[in-house]
């Protein structure tokens, strides 16, 4: 490992960590950038894969989806290659590949982290100090976009106004941008960069759930010759596993609506671009016609990591090489004056408004439950989670 | 000849009046008034914002690079760079060659805004030893 360069250059990856080692003495352990980040996250792979705190419930995800697909393709799909198409197991298989791709995608990915202000940076924000007391800057600024008003509001953990859409979730201790939501089942947050995943792995989710489900029926029709309908019938636990497809299906649809109007689910809930608030307020993101939201949400261009986030870069708080001697200037007038904070606009406090949900309750990220393979009489039902309310 | 001291920095902050789209506020600082023309900043500022825009261009080129990416369950990006990349790397080295020839002889230093999540545009000042110092 060599330490390749100073400020300028991103490639090196050796850190030293002048913060944390004591003055005179060098850092013996080197250290990547995002080992140094803040916040409740894990990281796996050299920090390449980035996951929320919490991942119990992901792998629940994993383990529901392969057990059903497992159940699926070893008892019913030679019942259905020989007596119908092999085409069933093969685009089965493909939906399969397609639903485990972007689930580990979504749930692999950062979702749009944005680094925690430096200390500079914070400071220049809260203004001049007095007696080393900081003041705080404003709750929140008001900034005009494409026409409309909207506030962003100051983050206190992260010591920065936040960008438009972007939120602070509480779970991972992050701003991320773009925020969507958090989704316990994915174990990640959701955001700008892997929201196309997360809406790929619903849908192909639904289109799986759906899939298997009608080809469960159909082989319980088809068996039901023999034994009759309504007694392969009270034997599978249709009605069930009708609930569960229904609210994969009902989050699929939510989902393409956002997308279409360009909105995120955190600003649905809070209703923030809903002309209940009042007659002129609109979407100053969507693009004005549903086909430009849903290219641009699907295939628009997808933005890097943030740089102090990438697992190859050198830490780049220590002073750099000398510059070049500084050629005659004009002789200055007065020293520099002190930085002033930016003018902001003395605003009341807003009233209370629902504070963002970082955890979304279970209803909107049901487990997925597509109806087990018709396994051989004789047939105890398996237990089941209660199915999830309806969206 | 040790390293000059930093004297202070100045943040460009973003300017959201067209959207969420990355681009900086060409206002020109206060601070910078004695060591800047408006003129360059104004110059250098413009030329990221474009180069922004291009990296975030939505169009025929973006949505065919998308649509390959899914279509190859984004693997294909093991081996490609996406464009937004390609055009960071344009930023960085054009950052670079602004900081040689213009904002370091004069003692000012810009930072790549995507060390700092593409929230402001860090300048630093160093302090300015040409005062009562022969060279």
């Amino acid at each position: 490992r060599r330490n390749r360069g100073g400020l300028l250059n991103q490639r090196s990856f050796i850190v030293t960590d002048p913060e944390r080692s004591f003055p005179g003495q060098r850092s013996r352990s080197p250290r990547r950038k995002w080992q140094l980040l803040p916040g409740r996250n894990r990281f796996y792979c050299d920090g390449r894969i980035m996951m929320a705190r919490q991942t119990r419930v992901f792998y629940l995800t994993l383990v529901l989806i392969l057990l059903t697909c497992g159940l699926f393709f070893t008892f019913d799909c030679p019942f259905l290659a020989s007596h119908l198409t092999p085409a069933i197991p093969a685009v089965a298989g493909v939906l399969f590949v397609f639903v485990m791709a972007t689930l580990l995608r979504a749930s692999f990915t950062d979702p749009g982290v944005l680094p925690r202000a430096t200390p500079d940076e914070a400071a220049d924000l809260e203004g001049p100090t007095g007696e080393g007391v900081l003041n705080p800057p404003p709750r929140s600024r008001e900034v005009l976009v494409n026409g409309q008003t909207v506030r962003l509001k100051y983050c206190f953990t992260c010591r920065m106004f936040r960008p438009p859409r972007a939120s602070h979730c509480s779970l991972c201790d992050n701003c991320v941008e773009r925020f969507d939501h958090h989704c316990p089942w994915v174990g990640n947050c959701v955001g700008r960069r892997n929201y196309r995943f997360f809406y790929l792995f619903i849908l192909s989710l639904s289109f799986l759930t759906l899939f298997i489900f009608a080809f469960v029926i159909t082989h319980v029709i088809i068996r039901s010759n023999r034994t009759g309908f309504l007694s392969a019938l009270k034997d599978s636990p249709v009605v069930v596993c009708f609930f569960s497809i229904w609210s994969i299906v009902g989050l699929s649809g939510f989902h393409t609506y956002l997308i279409s109007s360009n909105q995120t689910t955190n600003e649905d809930i809070k209703g923030s671009w809903s002309t209940k608030r009042g007659k002129d307020n609109y979407n100053p993101y969507s693009y004005g016609n549903i086909l430009t939201n849903c290219c641009a949400a699907l295939c628009g261009p997808l933005p890097p990591r943030s740089g102090l986030l990438l697992s190859t870069t050198v830490l780049a708080s220590s002073p750099p090489s000398p510059l070049p001697p500084l050629p005659p200037l004009p002789p200055l007038p007065a020293p520099p004056p002190p930085l002033s904070p930016p003018p902001l606009l003395p605003l009341p406090l807003s009233p209370p408004l629902l504070p963002p949900p970082p955890l979304l309750p279970l209803p909107l990220s049901p487990p997925p439950l597509p109806p087990p393979p018709l396994l051989p009489l004789p047939l105890s039902p398996p237990l089941l989670p209660p199915p999830p309310p309806l969206l | 000849l040790r390293p000059p001291a930093v004297s202070s920095k100045v943040f460009v902050q973003r300017d959201y009046g067209s959207g969420t789209i990355s681009k900086f506020q060409t206002k020109f600082p206060s601070e910078l008034e004695s060591r800047l023309d408006k003129q360059q900043f104004d110059e250098t500022i413009q030329t990221l914002n474009n180069l922004y825009a291009e990296a975030e261009k939505l169009g025929g080129k973006s949505y065919l690079e998308g649509c390959l990416a899914c279509l190859t369950a984004y693997t294909i990006f093991l081996c490609m760079e996406t464009h937004y990349e390609k055009v960071l790397k344009k930023i960085s080295r054009y950052i670079k060659d602004q900081n040689e020839k213009i904002y370091a002889p004069r003692g000012l230093l810009l930072t790549d805004p995507i060390e700092r999540g593409l929230r402001v545009v860090e300048i630093t000042i160093y302090e300015d030893r040409s005062i009562g110092s022969g060279r």
